[in-house]
Order: C-alpha cells, then structure tokens, then sequence
C-alpha cells in the first residue's frame, strides 16, 4: 500500500494537521508520500521532509497553487493519484474544498472527517453533529479521506529524512481565481493547535465584552473561541466559530463563557479533556457535559477568575 | 438564466437523535424531518437573485424517497418556481447524488447551482464539489456573499483563517455558508400557491445514472459518554479544583 497525503501548509511550514493526518495514515499502514502544493514551498517541503514516517516529499511549486483553488489542486492530485491506494488530507476549509472534487474525478466516494480506523478499508466517523459514530467500508480501489484534527495523537514534526522530489505537473482549468484574503492576525495560539480554549457566546452581549476573555487568555496562553450566535450577531469573526459547522476542537481545557450548549456547538467542543461552564442559568444544557460548573452571571465571575489566576 | 437549488431532506436540527439499539442506524421513526439548513439558506439567495432581476427561474431538485416532496413543497413555498424529485429508495451516497445532479445540471442548464455546504445527517460536506468536478465547473464553496457579474460571480468564502474573495466563471457551483443570508419564513398565501407548481419525477435509471453505494455501514454507535462532573460554588473553588484536581492550569 501507498499512501499520499496532502499536506496543509503555508509555504514556509507544515501545519500540524498535517502530522495528525499522517498519523492516520500510520495506522493504515504502507509507505507516506507528503504532496506540498504551493508557490514558493521549497520551505515547506523542507520541513515535511523531516516528519517523522514520510518516505517522499512531493513539491508541486507553481503559481497555479499559490491560493489553493480546488479546480487546479484537483487535477494535480488527480494526476498523481492512481498510484496510490489511499489519498488523505486533513478536515480543513481547503481540505474539504479541493477533496472531493479529487474523489468524483476518480469515480470513487469520499469518506469525510474520520476519527478512527479499523483497517485498510474500514473507518469510523462521526454523523449528526458527533451524535452517532458510524464504522464504513469502502469497495473502492482508491480510499479517499479526510482526517479529523483531534482523533489522532500528531507524529513527530522531526525525525524523518524523506527525499524530496519536484513535480512539475502544472494544472490551471482557469475555472476561478483568487481576488483577495482577509486573515485574521492571530495575537494568540489557533483555536485547532491550543491547549487551552476560552469561548463566549451570546451571553457576551457584545464583542467589547470579549475583553473580559482575552484578559484571562493571555493569561493562561489560551485561544478564544465563540459560539455561532455570538459570530452571527457580529461579536467576533467567522473563523472563531467552535461547533459542527465551524471548528472541532479538544483542548485540556475548554471554557465555555454564557454558552447554552446547543448540540451544534457542543459537537465542536465535546472531546475536550476538561470542560467548564459559566453560565447563569442552572438548566442551560452546558451544564451536561461540563466536568465542572458554576452558576453564576460572567460579568462578575470572569473578571474574579482573571483576578484569580 | 435559471438557478438550481439542491435540497436534503434531514432529521431536524432540533432533534436529539438516538441510536437503534441494533446498531444498524439512528431512529428516524416519527422524527421530525425538514429542510437541511443550509439549503434553505441556498433557496433564499436564489429567490433573492430572482427577486433582483438577475435570475428567471429557481428550480429546487431534491433526491431521495417520495417523502422528500415534503421539502420539495416547502422550498415552492418559499420561492422556488418549480421543482424536481429524483426518486429512490436506495441508501443515497455523495457521490451518486452528485451523478444524479449532474444529469439535471445536464437537462436544465442552469448558470448556477447552489447547494449546502454540509447535510447535517451525514456531515460530509462533498456533493457540491464532486457535482462541480464532475461537471467540469468552477466552484465556490463555504459562501458568506455572492455578488453575480457578466459571466462570473465574486464570492467571499469562510475559511479557516478568516475570509476569502475569488471569482468563477459560470455557470458555477456554490455551497452556502451559514452567514449567506437569512432565510425568510414561507407566509400562509405562498404555501397555498406553492401547492399548484409543478414537481417532475425522474428515477435515476431515468437519468441513466448508477447509484449503487460504494460505502457500506457496517455500525453506528453512541459516541463515548462523558463521566458526570459536579457544580462549584464559587470562582475560588474552581480555579482550585483546576489547579489541583484537573492540573490544567498552573
Ligand atoms: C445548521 C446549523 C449549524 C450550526 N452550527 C453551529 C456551530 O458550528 N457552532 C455553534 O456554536 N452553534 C451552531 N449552531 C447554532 C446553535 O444551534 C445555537 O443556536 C448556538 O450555539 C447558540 O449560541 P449561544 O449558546 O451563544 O447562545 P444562546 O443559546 O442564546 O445562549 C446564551 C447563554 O448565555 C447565558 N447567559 C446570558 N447572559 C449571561 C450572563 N450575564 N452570565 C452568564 N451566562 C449568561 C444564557 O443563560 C444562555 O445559556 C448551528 C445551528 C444550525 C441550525
Ligand atoms: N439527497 C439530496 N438531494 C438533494 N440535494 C442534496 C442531497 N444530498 C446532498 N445534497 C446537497 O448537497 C449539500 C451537501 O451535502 P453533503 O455533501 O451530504 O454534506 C446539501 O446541503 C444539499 O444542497
């Protein structure tokens, strides 16, 4: 078996979905060959090389790949792909982009976000917002995955001494086109790569109060998250949104700051080590999967815990 | 031009599901059943995109047992001027609903199909892309606006990082993010009216599309249960126990 994962990175490094996504693709077993499609990636592919586990490092460096757009990563990994049995990458906003286009192109399924796998061509995923796990079985030649960023232990970003290999497949269907980014400047860890996760929902009343939080992230090197109800009322940006349609998250420890614990978010936050509430009703459904609660209004917890610490 | 909209029937975003026992699936008997969220998200900017002059028509397909009329007739109510059952009793994968979309994609020509970003039953967020893949069109997924323009659309997408604008040429796919737009209520003349437009059948072997699933599901469980945890009485208390029984903070 050959395995080609396709790695999620920024040009100069790997992010560390990527050696989660490997370490899924250990317990399939077989060699790893790492895919960096990128403009100006010879960093990134340095770095890759060096993952613990990888035997190839394929550096796919072009214009054409500088902004990710699925059409052209697509046929490149389409291109690439029918020599191998299985092709991964991780559940990433570009992972879930590009993927299945590859999947369809090959006329074989998708199997979205795993968590767990059983064998070569068995796996377990998670279905109605984390509510059920389901164990499929692909009859498919070619095993298409996406992996979930908190289902399995990251390999080591050092260690390895793949060769690295230029690919000079250059796909460009001009079927769409980057225009501009708008990424948000992160002052704290990302909400995928924490230990520790702060989030405020509506209970916040606005985003000013999130001051609140942020004083106490900083304090424990924490990330800040949000429910979907306090990114649509307009307290904070999109890519803060913790939940089924936003991040999944599994910190050591997750608080969650006047949060009901609707089942959408919990999705996003129930694998969490350590989880507590604050919240001022007793009844708030938070409160379930909370290791430990405190009923109480945020606007004087919050400030006595950043006092507290 | 013609918009089309792909629909899900999905167990309701409310509903607490509940494996079978037999650990052959989740129980669906007498659940409430809707449209999946994000493609009534997708119905509204469509009709929107009628309701501006720049679309004719919105036609709502949906693929699945007869139920799914059910749906169908909701998303006339909402403004869909007609709509397209593909129906099947077959355990309906990704892959094959997108075939099957492609084949009407195919009949009607549309310069625009939107879908969901992600059916909130099986969570997979793919059909959109293999329909655009097999297609051989551009796609913009994860969209939070859409701007049409003379031959291409602008869309600013959500992506893990923040946002991002691209333009595709059309005809195109698009999946709705949740901050598209927000979806309007169907009033009570509307779903009268809605009553009267037409719905075409099609069975896949119509379409002459193979729909036999690749994916078997061998199980389904219940995720892990996490242990009960306790109330505290105080800030002080729970910084301590964090501290000294969790060990999460220092
Ligand atoms: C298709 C779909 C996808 C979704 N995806 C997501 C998702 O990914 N992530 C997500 O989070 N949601 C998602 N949702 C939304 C979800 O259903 C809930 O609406 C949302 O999570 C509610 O956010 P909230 O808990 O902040 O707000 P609310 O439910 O309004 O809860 C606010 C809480 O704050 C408490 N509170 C208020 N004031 C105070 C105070 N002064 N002190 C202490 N506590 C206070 C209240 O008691 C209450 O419990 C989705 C919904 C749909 C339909
Ligand atoms: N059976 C179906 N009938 C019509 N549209 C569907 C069907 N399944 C999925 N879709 C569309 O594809 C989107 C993504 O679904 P999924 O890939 O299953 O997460 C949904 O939001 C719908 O717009």
């Amino acid at each position: 078996m050959s395995i080609l994962v396709i790695a999620d990175h920024d040009n100069a490094s790997v992010k560390p979905s990527t050696l989660v996504t490997i370490a899924a693709a250990e317990a399939i077993g077989g060699d790893i060959d790492v895919l960096i499609a990128g403009s100006g990636a010879a960093d990134a592919a340095a770095a890759a090389a060096k993952i613990a586990g990888v035997t190839r490092v394929l550096l796919a460096d072009n214009a054409a790949y500088a902004h990710d757009l699925a059409e052209n990563i697509a046929e490149l990994v389409v291109a690439l792909g029918p020599d191998y049995s299985h092709i991964m990458t991780a559940t990433t906003t570009s992972g879930k982009n590009f993927l299945p286009r590859v999947a369809a192109l090959l006329d074989v399924a998708q199997i979205s976000d795993i968590s767990g796998v059983v064998s070569a061509d068995t796996f377990e995923r998670p279905i109605y917002a984390g509510n059920a796990i389901a164990t499929v079985q692909s009859s498919d030649a070619i095993k298409v995955l996406t992996v979930r960023g908190t289902a399995f232990d990251p390999v080591a970003a050092e260690g390895g001494s793949a060769t690295i290999e230029n690919v000079d497949i250059v796909k460009d269907p001009g079927l769409s086109s980057f225009v501009k980014e708008e990424i948000v400047k992160l002052e704290r860890p990302e909400l995928t790569a924490a230990s520790i996760i702060i989030s405020g929902g509506r209970g916040m009343q606005n985003g000013e109060n999130f001051a609140l939080l942020e004083s106490v992230a900083d304090k424990l090197g924490a990330a800040i998250g949000a429910s979907r109800a306090a990114v649509d009322a307009g307290f904070v940006p999109n890519d803060m949104q913790v939940g089924q349609t936003g991040k999944i998250v599994a910190p050591d420890l997750y608080i969650a700051v006047g949060i009901s614990g609707a089942i959408q978010h919990l999705a996003g936050m129930k694998d969490s080590k350590v989880i507590v509430a604050i919240n001022k009703d007793e009844d708030a459904p938070i409160f379930q999967v909370a290791d430990y609660g405190l009923v109480a209004d945020l606007f004087k917890a919050v400030p006595e815990l950043d006092s507290m610490l | 031009m013609k918009v089309l909209v792909a629909a899900k029937r999905v167990v309701d975003y409310n509903v607490n599901i509940r494996v079978l026992s037999d650990n052959t699936g989740v129980d669906l008997n007498n659940v409430k059943m809707s449209l999946n969220p994000f493609d009534e998200i997708a119905i509204e900017e469509a009709v929107r995109l009628r309701e501006a002059g720049t679309a004719e028509e919105v036609i709502v397909v949906s693929v699945g047992t007869s139920a799914c009329q059910e749906q169908i007739r909701t998303a006339l109510a909402l403004g869909a001027d007609r709509g397209i059952l593909v129906e099947t009793d077959e355990d309906m994968q990704p892959l094959a609903i997108a075939k099957v979309l492609k084949a009407i994609v195919d009949k009607e020509q549309p310069s625009l199909v939107i879908a969901g970003k992600q059916a909130i039953d099986g969570d997979n967020s793919q059909t959109g892309q293999m329909l655009a893949a097999l297609a051989g069109l551009g796609q913009a997924t994860f969209a939070s606006q859409l701007v049409m323009g003379d031959g291409e659309a602008t869309v600013t997408r959500e992506v893990d990082g923040g946002a991002e604008t691209i333009t595709v040429k059309l005809p195109a796919i698009l999946t709705t993010d949740l901050r598209l737009n927000e979806p309007r209520y169907a009033s009570l003349p509307n779903i009268m009216k809605a009553k009267k437009k037409p719905i075409d059948v099609y069975t896949p072997e119509d379409l002459g599309v193979d729909v036999t699933p690749r994916v078997k599901t061998l199980k389904v469980e219940p995720p892990a249960s996490r242990k009960a945890g306790i109330i505290v009485e105080s800030v002080e208390e729970l910084v301590d126990k964090l501290r000294n029984e969790a060990k999460v903070i220092s």
